[in-house]
């Protein structure tokens, strides 16, 4: 059984002057310990598709689509059914920097108010299964009386982590859980992440606009683009041989060492990434876009898979062509 | 993996990794404590001594001779009069004895005499104290619990009506003239209505036993704690209402929703209670609104406070009672504030970071 | 024929000063912008300029005897009729007249007092946001000092010690009211200096003046500008209360001598709201007025404000 299933997701924000639609028709699913990461740039939709799933968007905000979890519409709910499923069936770890973590709490409360909150134990045994987090994330237990201003970043982090595992979800978000940490501190927030999404074999969505950190992780990758999924598949492929011009772009953003024709591939992308408010027609990418032919400013390309691999899904109408999604590179020089 | 905990350590235990006291564990109140008290006591002395300083400055320096401004203002002057008080300010003496002599009075609680009651103005303080404490502290307190709870509310339903509503009445509130509402309102209440008296505290012919003096000075005080309430709920509702705004800006808000908790829940325990730390020591640091509010409000309901002394002691004028007062005011206000500060250690964590 | 083309003469790039001034004026157009995007304030400052023009026409068309008592033909104290429409006050002179004049006199010692704490404020902020050590704490504490005072408290014993004229009530109600606006000044200025480009000034060998006058103050003027029609709002509240507790100039009639005529002439025993309703209505508009531009022009300043 599928345990998180979002059909044609819309959500647009309402906002003084108009409408905005950040997430324009979202598919996607996941098996129970899978893990699937989201990349893309900063307003593509990602942070907007995580608080979907728990509602947490603010009011004035349109949703169409479904988003089951464990085969029930979150979207449809009650109100009641669904402050028992947050948390409980499903847990966001968010960025752990100063203001996602109540600075006037003490973090072992903070961790042990889910707890109570969903298997109504009393405090003592609430705030047993706190050490035990705490242990599991590699804090010592002390640390739950510390206010969150007294953690440096991996530390808050590593509480978030525990957080999130509370009440043992079946799903976790990590969103940009990693992006304000040093490499080292992420290096190991990661690794914890993935061994204790194996050991409990949870669903794991992972966002980021890091790809590499994706890559690693996640068993899958979507890469989104102006509220749209652009790409999908298998995150290692998706890295080292993107088809899709965004992701390549995402990719290539990071040097690897020792590839020498990388050294020549142009990097980087022009442009800003679009208004939501003001997107462009056709493909929304195709002003930006290195290989783009004149029927992309008029066509709306949908996600498919690609001619000879199943697995990977595109929304480029070059690349459903069967063609290269890289422009041809000129060596000025040849390589000894 | 982990980079902190090298072997388990047993739960509770306050030693940190390397068996090392952190100073991170100590987390307690105590810590510090100490020192904080110290810099701002301290800093309470200085103002005191500043204060004391300005009203000498004020009242014998700055007027020239005050003496003979005195005489020139007021109403009864004599020249008894002028050479007792003289004599009894010692004008004659070089500045800094005066000072000195100011100084070493108003420290061991004389503060001169009353040119219009020709009684010192300690007793005039100690006898008028008791009215103001009760009518400014019943407003204070009915104006920080309706506008807190007010301001919060509005901010959680920002936008809306009920919003809207509070915050256009709070603004006229903000902008009108104490005085004038509690002339409208004796008009209203007092002369048409005939519901409540028109001033003073007690009736004279009530008889002088608990619960009928009781009663009667709370139907007096009806009208007074009404108006004043009203001048100053209106600041705490607005300050409220923008602290708790942005409070709800923050993530930990998300996060708090995500867990699944009621609404209710979320807005008392998460924002108001960060939202109330700057607005717990705005209420006392607000002290000098409230004794602004409460000076006129005794005034025109003619409520036997300290407010309505200082008034008073204008149109003599009577300088001993008008310097005393302010000495008083000012003093309180610094200690008010000294209050706000000592407090916001005990309830903000941040506060006691090293 | 072939066309020679001319060379173009080379357009001299702006001098820094015209820069400036574009740049100043191109904040000046998103400031109003964003300050006409809120109702409030527009109709705040809609009410501001009938104010204005109420203080400016008065003098010029309304009769030159009402202020007169001698030449009163209303009788004491009487309520309106056809003739009065707001009644008489306890000479027989018209409320309604009475009250048209004194906008003139409230509003100058209003502004004026506020610009007086504006000035000293902004003095202060900025001195005590530059310099560090000493010179900081020194004025620091003397700004705590005076935000310590119950404002009335102290303007009330300015005004009794050094008389009652216009000139010491503008510069009692500006003494009591200055700290608050140090305060904040003094915060923004610590927040621009550690900008980057001071640092190029001071290197540039730019002295403290210099560096105050040229950098800090263009940068903190829209604080001062909000700042002073709040604090005008405040001074205008604290002018009326001194004036109803007998502190005013006996020559200038505000709104809140009206009010203390009304008091001790007995008008609340006497019932006459003709003579209590309109000085003080008068008082709440125009502070509300001002109140409500001031908070248009802060969320018109600070993004972060606006819902």
């Amino acid at each position: 059984m599928s345990l998180l299933d979002i059909h044609d997701l819309h959500v647009t924000y309402q906002v003084a002057s108009g409408s905005v639609p950040a997430v324009r028709g979202v598919d996607l699913s996941l098996k129970p310990g899978e893990t699937i990461g989201i990349a893309g740039e900063s307003g593509c939709g990602k942070s907007t598709l995580a608080g979907a799933v728990l509602r947490l968007l603010p009011s004035p905000t349109t949703i169409t689509g479904k988003i089951l979890l464990n085969g029930q519409d979150v979207l449809t709910m009650k109100w009641g059914q669904l402050r028992t499923v947050r948390w409980s069936s499903a847990s966001i770890v968010f960025q752990g920097a100063m203001h996602a973590l109540n600075p006037m709490h003490r973090v072992g409360a903070q961790i042990s108010e889910p707890i109570v909150l969903h298997e109504k134990i009393g405090e003592k045994a609430a705030d047993k299964r706190v050490m035990e987090l705490l242990d599991q994330v590699g804090l010592p237990s002390w640390r739950a009386n510390n206010y969150p201003h007294e953690l440096s970043g991996g530390q808050r982090q590593r509480v978030m982590i525990a957080m999130a595992l509370a009440c043992n979800p079946d799903l976790i978000i990590a969103d940009e859980a990693t992006t304000a940490l040093d490499v080292m501190v992420q290096a190991q927030v990661l690794d914890l992440i993935g061994q204790l999404v194996r050991e409990r074999d949870v669903g794991l969505v992972m966002i980021s606009h890091d790809l590499s950190v994706l890559a690693d992780t996640c068993d899958r990758v979507a890469v989104m683009y102006a509220g749209k999924v652009v790409e999908q598949g298998p995150a290692h492929e998706v890295f080292a041989a993107a088809r899709h011009p965004y992701s390549d772009a995402l990719a290539s953003a990071f040097p690897v060492i020792g590839d020498e024709q990388a050294r020549h591939r142009p990097r980087g992308l022009a442009g800003d990434p679009p208004d939501p408010a003001d997107l462009p027609t056709g493909c929304s990418f195709h002003p930006r876009c290195p290989v783009a032919r004149d029927s992309c400013s008029s066509t709306e390309p949908e996600l498919q898979a690609l001619p000879g691999e199943p697995s990977r899904n595109s929304s480029c109408l070059v690349a459903q062509d069967g063609l290269p999604i890289r422009p041809p590179v000129e060596l000025k020089e040849t390589l000894p | 993996m982990a980079a902190e905990a090298t072997t388990p350590l047993p739960a509770g235990s306050a030693q940190g990794p390397a068996g090392k006291l952190d100073n991170a564990a100590r987390t307690g109140v105590g810590t510090g404590l100490g020192k904080y008290l110290l810099n701002r006591v301290s800093g309470a002395v200085v103002s005191l001594l500043a204060v004391l300083f300005s009203a000498f400055f004020i009242f014998r320096v700055l007027p020239g001779d005050p003496i003979d401004n005195l005489m020139r203002d007021m109403q009864s002057a004599t020249p008894e009069l002028e050479q007792a008080l003289r004599a009894e300010w010692g004008l004659d003496e070089p500045l800094w004895v005066q000072f000195w002599s100011y100084l070493t009075g108003t420290l061991t609680g004389d503060l001169g005499v009353s040119i219009q009651y020709q009684v010192p103005v300690m007793q005039l303080f100690t006898d008028r104290l008791g009215p103001t404490v009760l009518l400014g502290g019943t407003a204070l307190v009915l104006s920080v619990l309706i506008g807190f709870s007010l301001g919060a509310k509005s901010a959680w339903l920002s936008g809306s009506k009920f919003d809207k509503r509070n915050v256009n009445i709070a603004l006229i509130f903000f902008s009108a003239p104490t005085f004038w509402v509690a002339m409208i309102a004796i008009i209203i209440f007092s002369r048409e209505l005939r519901l409540f008296p028109t001033g003073r505290m007690v009736s004279a012919h009530t008889p002088d036993r608990f619960w009928p003096q009781f009663l009667d000075i709370a139907h007096h005080m009806v009208l007074p704690a009404i108006t004043l309430t009203l001048m100053i709920y209106a600041g705490y509702l607005l300050t409220m209402r923008a602290s708790m705004l942005d409070e709800m800006g923050n993530d930990y808000i998300t996060t708090a929703r995500a867990k699944g908790l009621r609404d209710v829940v979320v807005r008392r325990r998460h924002a108001m209670r960060n939202a109330l730390l700057p607005t717990t020591t705005l209420v006392f640091m607000a002290i000098g609104n409230v004794i602004n509010g409460a000076l006129v409000t005794e005034m025109i309901y003619t409520w036997p406070g300290l407010g309505y002394t200082f008034f008073q002691a204008i149109a003599v004028p009577d300088y001993p009672v008008l310097q005393g007062l302010f000495v008083i005011f000012a003093s309180a206000t610094v200690l008010a504030n000294l209050a706000a500060d000592v407090l916001y250690w005990f309830i903000d964590p941040r506060a006691r970071k090293a | 024929m072939s066309t020679q083309s001319t060379p173009r003469p080379q357009s001299r790039p702006p001098s820094a000063r015209a820069l400036r001034m574009r740049r100043w004026r191109q904040s000046a157009a998103d400031l109003w912008r964003e300050f006409r995007a809120q109702r409030a304030g527009m109709v705040g400052l809609i009410g501001l300029s009938i104010f204005v023009a109420i203080a400016v026409i008065t003098p010029l068309v309304a009769p030159s005897d009402a202020l007169s008592v001698t030449q009163a033909t209303g009788g004491r104290m009487a309520p309106p009729d056809g003739e009065y429409w707001l009644g008489t006050d306890e000479f027989g002179r018209s409320v309604a007249l009475l009250t048209l004049y004194g906008t003139r006199v409230t509003l100058i010692i209003g502004i004026a007092a506020a610009l007086v704490a504006m000035v000293i404020g902004t003095l202060v902020g900025i001195v005590a946001g530059h310099f560090e050590g000493r010179v900081s704490w020194i004025l620091m504490r003397i700004t705590e000092w005076f935000m310590n005072l119950p404002t009335l408290v102290l303007a009330i014993v300015l005004v009794v010690v050094l008389g009652r004229s216009i000139a010491v009530l503008v510069i009692a109600i500006g003494i009591t009211s200055w700290a608050g606006t140090a305060r904040v000044i003094r915060a923004q200025t610590r927040g621009i200096e550690g900008r980057p480009y001071l640092e190029r000034a001071r290197a540039l060998g730019a002295g403290h003046w210099s560096q105050m006058g040229r950098h800090v103050l263009p940068n903190v003027t829209p604080l001062v500008l909000a700042s002073t029609i709040m604090a005008i709002a405040g001074a205008i509240l604290t002018e009326s209360t001194l004036a109803f507790l007998g502190l005013y100039d006996p020559n200038n009639l505000s709104w809140g001598m009206l009010l203390n005529r009304a008091w001790s002439n007995g008008a609340m025993s006497a019932g006459a709201w003709w003579y209590v309703l309109p000085p003080g209505l008068m008082i709440l508009v125009v502070v509300l007025c001002f109140t409500l531009c001031g908070r248009a022009l802060e969320v018109a300043l600070n993004p972060r404000l606006r819902r």
